[in-house]
C-alpha cells in the first residue's frame, strides 16, 4: 500500500519496489568496475602519485619546497586544510542535523555525503601533518610526556584543540557511517555469489541479520548519533576559527569567526555534494534516487548558508571601519584593493553573487547550471580561506617585514594532490561500497510522496514507516487488513519482481 | 543461505521427528513465515501473540515501525548508558587538564593562571562526545552480538532485501509446525517454510 500525496513531489521516483531498490543499489557494487569508473580512477591515481611526489619532497627537503616565508608561514597547507574541513561538513550536516529534523529526503545522498566527509578530514589532515616538518613525531601533538620525560602538550593552544577536534570529528564520523553500512553491507552479503565477495562482506556486515530487537537499538544509536554529532559538527570548525580568533593578527582577531566559518563549511560542503552527487547519479544510473527535488534542495541550503557568508563579508567591513582600530582597517582595505585584490574579487564573485542565483527557479533545477554552480562555489570557498589567511599575514602591524606570497610548485602539488587522495577513495567507496543508504530509503518508500507536515504519514516522529497511520481520505490507499493475502495488498505500481 | 539447511517444505512435514533430527541434539528449528509487506507482518505478529504463540523474532530489511510494540521489545537503555559515557568523558578530560597543567608540570603559559578553566572547555567537549558515541557503540555492538565473522547463518537471505521474516522456534520433533503454518498463512504470509539451524 502506498500513502500518496498530490501536494508533494515524490522523494523517489519510478515506482520503485524494495527489491528494486536493492538491485538498483547493488548493481554496481557487483558488477565489473565499467570503463568510465576506470578512466575516472586512473586520472585519481595519477594526482595521487603527485600527492605522494610533493609529499616526499616536503618530508625529504623540509618545509623550504614550500613558497613561505618569514611574514607569511602559513598559506596554502592551512588554506586547504580549512577547505578540506569545510567540505567535510556537509556531510555531518546532513546525515546528523537533517536526521534530527526529520527530513526524509537526506536517505538518498546521506551514505555518498558522509564518506565524502570522512575523505575530507582525512585529506584536510595531511596539511598539518606535513607542515610540521617531521611528520614522525607527529604523536608529540597528544597529550604524551615530552619525549616520554616532563612536560605535557598545552591544553591553552588552539591548535591542540584542533588536533582533539579534527580526531573525535573524524572518528565518530567513521562509526556513524559504518553503523549505518553494517545493515547495506547485510544485504550485498546475502546476495554475493563469489567465494571471496561472501567472505568480505560477511566480515563487513559484523553479523547483521536485520532482527527487530537490532533494528530497535539501532535507531536509538542513529538518533543519539546523531544528536551529539551536531554539537559536534558545530564545534569542529568553531575550533578550526579559533585557530584565527585567537591570535592578535589583525583580520583574525574578531567574534563573527566562528559562525560565519561553520556557514562558509556547510556552504562549501554542499558545494562539493553537488559535485559529486551529479556526476554519480548519472555515472551510476540513480536518477531515480537522487532526483531534480533534491538538487533542488541542496541548492537551497547552499543559498542560505551562501548569504549568510555574504553577509558576514560585508559585517566584517563594517565592524572595521566601526571599531576605528587602524589596522584592522588596512588590513581590510588591504583585502579589497592591495596587491591580493584578485583574490578578494573571485571570492567576492563566487561566493556572494553565485549563490543569490539559485533564486531562481530555473537556476535550481537545472543540472548543467547547478553543476557549474558548485564548482564556481568551491573555488570562490578555496579563495575566502586564501584571502583571510595571506592577506592578513603578509602585511601587519610592522611595515619592514611585509611580504609578498607565491607558491611553488610543489604547494601546487600538495593540493591537487589531495584532489587526487580524495577521489581515489570517493571512486573506491562507489565501487566497493552501496552509495546509497537502501535500509533507508526503503523506509521512505511508501511514503515517497507522503513528506509534508500537512498530511499524515511521516510527519508523526516517527522513523520513516509511520505505517500504522491511515493516509488521508483523498488518497487512493489501501489499508491492509489481517487476513488477507498479501499479495493483493502491495499496490505498487511495479508488482513483479526480477 | 544454503540449500542444506533447508530441509522440508512446511506441508510435507507433520511432526515426525526424522533420523537428521535426532542425531544432531544442538539443532534448531524454526517455523517461519515470508511476508511481502511490513504492515500485514505488524498484524500478524499482533495476531499470533494473542493467539499465545511466543515468536523468537522479526527480520526485517529495515526498520518496521510499531514493531517494538508489537514484539514486546522494551525501550532500549542504551541512552542511558551513552549519557553515563559521556559523563566519563567529561570527568577524564578535566581531571587529564588539570593533572597535567595544574599539577604534573605546571607552566605559566602568557601570565594566565595553570588551570585555566575556559581554555580546557573544547577538549573537554570533544572528549565528552568520543567518549558517547565509543562507548555506546561498543555496548550496541557487544549487546547485540555483533562483531565480523566470516560466515553468517541467516534464517532467508531475502530478509535483508525485500521480504520480512516471522521466526517461532519450534521444539525437537516440530509438533506445532501445523498450528503454525495455518495460523502464518491466515495472517498473510506468502510461504511458510520449517528451517534446521545447526549454528544460529
Amino acid at each position: 500500500m502506498q500513502h500518496i500525496s498530490a501536494v508533494r513531489e515524490p522523494l523517489i521516483t519510478g515506482g520503485k519496489t524494495y527489491h528494486d531498490v536493492t538491485q538498483d543499489v547493488c548493481r554496481q557494487v557487483e558488477a565489473a568496475p565499467n570503463i568510465r569508473w576506470m578512466g575516472a580512477f586512473a586520472v585519481a591515481l595519477f594526482f595521487l602519485g603527485i600527492f605522494f611526489y610533493s609529499v616526499y619532497r616536503t618530508v625529504w627537503y623540509g618545509i623550504g619546497e614550500w613558497g613561505l616565508n618569514k611574514t607569511v608561514n602559513w598559506a596554502w597547507d592551512i588554506t586547504n586544510f580549512v577547505w578540506w574541513v569545510g567540505i567535510g561538513h556537509a556531510g555531518t550536516l546532513i546525515s546528523a542535523v537533517l536526521l534530527l529534523f526529520r527530513q526524509k529526503w537526506r536517505s538518498s545522498i546521506n551514505r555518498a555525503a558522509e564518506a565524502m566527509t570522512i575523505f575530507a578530514v582525512i585529506c584536510a589532515g595531511q596539511f598539518p601533518i606535513f607542515h610540521m616538518g617531521r611528520p614522525w613525531v607527529g604523536y608529540w601533538v597528544f597529550p604524551l610526556q615530552n619525549t616520554f620525560g616532563s612536560l605535557w602538550v598545552n591544553f591553552n593552544s588552539p591548535l591542540l584543540w584542533d588536533v582533539f577536534a579534527i580526531s573525535t570529528y573524524f572518528s565518530v564520523s567513521l562509526v556513524f557511517w559504518y553503523t549505518g553500512l553494517i545493515p547495506d553491507f547485510a544485504t550485498i552479503r546475502d546476495r554475493a555469489k563469489g567465494k571471496i565477495a561472501k567472505l568480505a562482506y560477511s566480515m563487513l556486515s559484523f553479523n547483521w541479520k536485520g532482527s527487530a530487537k537490532h533494528w530497535s537499538r539501532y535507531e536509538t544509536v542513529s538518533l543519539i548519533l546523531a544528536g551529539i554529532s551536531t554539537p559536534l559538527v558545530l564545534s569542529v570548525h568553531t575550533i578550526v576559527s579559533m585557530d584565527f580568533a585567537t591570535s592578535v593578527v589583525p583580520g583574525w582577531h574578531t567574534t563573527i569567526f566562528p559562525p560565519y566559518f561553520v556557514a562558509g563549511a556547510i556552504f562549501s560542503g554542499f558545494a562539493m555534494v553537488l559535485t559529486l552527487m551529479l556526476i554519480t547519479r548519472v555515472v551510476f544510473k540513480l536518477e531515480d534516487y537522487i532526483t531534480l527535488e533534491h538538487i533542488a534542495l541542496m541548492n537551497k541550503i547552499m543559498m542560505v548558508t551562501g548569504s549568510v557568508v555574504g553577509v558576514a563579508y560585508i559585517t566584517e567591513f563594517f565592524i572595521a571601519w566601526y571599531s576605528q582600530v587602524e589596522y584592522e582597517q588596512y588590513a581590510f582595505l588591504n583585502r579589497a584593493t592591495g596587491p591580493y585584490w584578485w583574490a578578494y574579487a573571485s571570492m567576492m564573485t563566487c561566493n556572494v553573487i553565485t549563490p543569490q542565483l539559485v533564486w531562481f527557479r530555473r537556476v535550481r533545477y537545472s543540472i548543467p547550471l547547478t553543476f557549474v554552480l558548485s564548482i564556481i562555489v568551491n573555488i570562490g570557498m578555496w579563495f575566502e580561506r586564501f584571502v583571510i589567511i595571506v592577506t592578513s599575514l603578509h602585511r601587519d602591524y610592522l611595515p619592514s617585514s611585509w611580504a609578498m606570497f607565491s607558491p611553488t610548485i610543489i604547494d601546487v602539488g600538495m593540493y591537487v594532490g589531495s584532489l587526487g587522495l580524495f577521489f581515489t577513495l570517493f571512486l573506491l567507496f562507489a565501487k566497493f561500497f552501496p552509495v546509497i543508504n537502501m535500509a533507508e530509503v526503503k523506509t521512505i518508500l511508501k511514503y515517497t510522496v507522503n513528506n509534508g507536515p500537512s498530511y499524515g504519514g511521516s510527519n508523526d516522529g516517527s522513523q520513516g514507516t509511520g505505517s500504522r497511520k491511515l493516509a488521508p481520505a483523498t488518497a487512493p490507499a489501501v489499508y491492509a487488513s489481517a487476513g488477507v493475502p498479501a499479495s493483493a495488498t502491495v499496490n505498487y505500481d511495479k508488482q513483479q519482481h526480477d | 543461505m544454503t540449500s542444506t539447511t533447508l530441509t522440508a517444505p512446511a506441508t510435507s512435514t507433520n511432526g515426525a521427528a526424522t533420523a537428521a533430527e535426532v542425531t544432531h541434539t544442538s539443532t534448531r528449528r524454526f517455523a517461519i513465515g515470508i511476508f511481502e509487506d511490513e504492515d500485514v507482518l505488524l498484524h500478524a505478529v499482533e495476531n499470533m501473540r494473542a493467539a499465545g504463540v511466543k515468536i523468537y523474532d522479526v527480520f526485517s530489511p529495515f526498520p518496521i515501525h510499531g514493531i517494538d510494540d508489537a514484539l514486546g521489545i522494551e525501550r532500549s537503555r542504551l541512552p542511558i548508558a551513552a549519557f553515563f559515557f559521556g559523563c566519563s568523558g567529561l570527568a577524564f578530560a578535566l581531571w587529564m587538564q588539570i593533572y597535567m597543567l595544574g599539577f604534573d608540570w605546571p607552566m605559566i603559559i602568557g601570565g594566565k593562571p595553570n588551570i585555566a578553566l575556559p581554555s580546557f572547555i573544547p577538549v573537554t567537549f570533544e572528549l565528552t562526545v568520543l567518549f558517547t558515541a565509543f562507548g555506546m557503540m561498543i555496548t550496541f555492538f557487544t549487546i547485540s552480538g555483533l562483531y565480523p565473522k566470516p560466515k553468517v547463518n541467516v534464517l532467508d537471505a531475502r530478509a535483508t532485501d525485500d521480504k520480512f521474516v516471522l521466526a517461532v522456534e519450534l521444539d525437537e520433533a516440530s509438533s506445532e509446525l501445523p498450528r503454525l503454518t495455518q495460523l502464518l498463512r491466515e495472517n498473510g504470509a506468502s510461504e511458510v517454510n520449517h528451517k534446521e539451524m545447526t549454528k544460529f
